[in-house]
């Protein structure tokens, strides 16, 4: 099997890589959106301990 | 009177302390990625190159790769969601809470991924983006469920009052469960009836089926991963001002 | 297990069943509703409605596709295995038409008793396999 013939998905390459490429974009998302607002809270609240406890 | 024993029942008071609970998801991700990347890689490679195209819908069929698993993940956190609103309802175990409201989005991600490769699934195959028919118009309200559950929970203020409306919510909307999955049964559907899941066997050859299973325990043990990161961050927004949380923001990062 | 616990585990049962029930009965309520398409059988039988479109399903039956003309008129015949209908469609029809497939075709009954359709989707089976496995199942099959 070729390359050119795997991209080419028999005629079908729209559709398999477009459901490929959204699913990949939705599961990305849900994984690191979470990490990232974490990691703005942990700053957020590191900052007002500071403040409050001098 | 307790129909559990009291040394499990105090293990798992112990797990579902949040501090706990956090240092025991922090220790848990790294092993479930390898695990997700293990099951991820020979499922895409088996799905995409060494599985055959099918002797009717050629090479258009290889989506059932992520649709199928994503379907039954749609259904599958559903469940639990609603599982822990009862748990969340009856012990008013603040873990359960958490836990529920941070699967919301990940379900919710599942369903639109459902949908999504099956109308992008169904335009080459049927002829048709979309039809109303029973099985996709049950799963499309089934997004609307995870969707209703999430903004429930950031509508109300009081953050108990909103876990306690969301178990209800999530509780209420199980109903539709079984009727997503026997609706290819019960009415003329456009959508085809179930293939791995028959009584007999499995109507895919074992050489298509192996990928399948492979994505769909994948994309469980995504779900875990996923939930685990979800439920860290809930819980330092409920507990924010508590000891734990204190004593975790003065170790160095 | 503490009594109020107990109590609202219950309610929670209780608040379950209703909903099961209530919704059984809204199923059941709309069946008709809910289908997405009439057999044969119903046409044959005159349960589909007359002269509003409606969808019907069936199976192509084998050999009985034709092209009279060559525009893209096609004739077939459509059946669930006890009674077959007559179709008449002029349009492009999808990759998986073919005879012995199962469609869904949306039109309306005329005069003489064929479905003109309007619109034809494929059905496809949930079986899955390569095509070599496809031609020995039937090669099997045939000489029975």
């Amino acid at each position: 099997m070729s390359l050119e013939n795997f991209f080419a998905m028999g005629g079908y390459a729209f559709y398999v890589w477009t459901s490929y490429g959204l699913t990949l974009v939705v599961l990305v998302f849900n994984l690191l959106s979470p990490v990232v607002q974490r990691k703005q809270l942990l700053r957020q609240l590191a900052l007002k301990q500071k403040r409050e406890q001098p | 009177m307790s129909i559990i024993p009291a040394p499990i029942s105090r293990f798992f008071h112990k797990t579902a302390s949040p501090p706990h609970f956090y240092a025991l998801a922090d220790k848990l991700i790294p092993w479930l990625t390898v695990l997700f990347l293990l099951l991820l890689i020979p499922g895409l490679y088996g799905g995409l190159v060494m599985a055959p195209a099918d002797y009717q819908q050629g090479d258009s069929y290889r989506i059932i790769y992520i649709h199928v698993p994503a379907a039954w993940m749609s259904l599958f956190i559903y469940v639990l969601m609603a599982i822990m609103g009862g748990i969340a309802l009856v012990w008013r175990i603040k873990l359960a809470e958490v836990m529920l409201i941070s699967s919301a989005p990940i379900g919710a991600g599942f369903t639109f991924i459902a949908l999504v490769t099956g109308s992008l699934w169904g335009k080459p195959m049927w002829g048709t983006w979309w039809v109303w028919d029973a099985r996709l118009t049950s799963e499309l309200i089934l997004l609307f469920l995870y969707l209703g559950v999430t903004s429930l929970y950031g509508a109300i203020e009081d953050k108990r009052d909103a876990a306690r409306a969301v178990s209800i919510l999530a509780l209420v909307g199980v109903v539709n469960i079984p009727i997503i999955h026997y609706s290819v049964e019960w009415w003329n559907t456009l959508h085809q009836g179930p293939t791995v899941s028959k009584m007999d066997k499995p109507s895919i050859h074992i050489s298509m089926l192996i990928p399948l299973l492979l994505m769909a325990v994948a994309f469980k043990v995504y779900y875990a991963i996923a939930v685990l990161q979800a439920a860290k961050l809930q819980l330092l927004k409920r507990e924010a001002s508590a000891q734990w949380v204190k004593s975790l923001l003065e170790k160095p990062q | 297990m503490k009594p109020h616990r107990k109590q609202r585990l219950m309610l929670i049962g209780l608040m379950l069943i209703g909903i099961g029930l209530a919704a059984t009965f809204a199923l059941k309520a709309f069946n008709e509703n809910l289908m997405y398409f009439f057999s044969t059988t119903d046409v044959v039988e005159g349960k589909a409605p007359k002269e509003t479109l409606f969808r019907l399903g069936g199976m192509v039956v084998k050999g009985s596709v034709q092209r009279p003309g060559a525009d893209l008129l096609v004739r077939f015949t459509l059946s669930d295995f006890s009674k077959e209908v007559s179709v008449e469609y002029s349009g492009i029809l999808p990759d998986l038409f073919r005879e012995g497939q199962g469609i869904v075709a949306k039109g309306r009954l005329d005069n003489r008793g064929v479905f003109v359709a309007e619109e034809v989707l494929a059905k496809h089976d949930e079986n899955y396999m390569p095509p070599e496995v496809a031609d020995s199942l039937k090669k099997n099959q045939e000489p029975k």
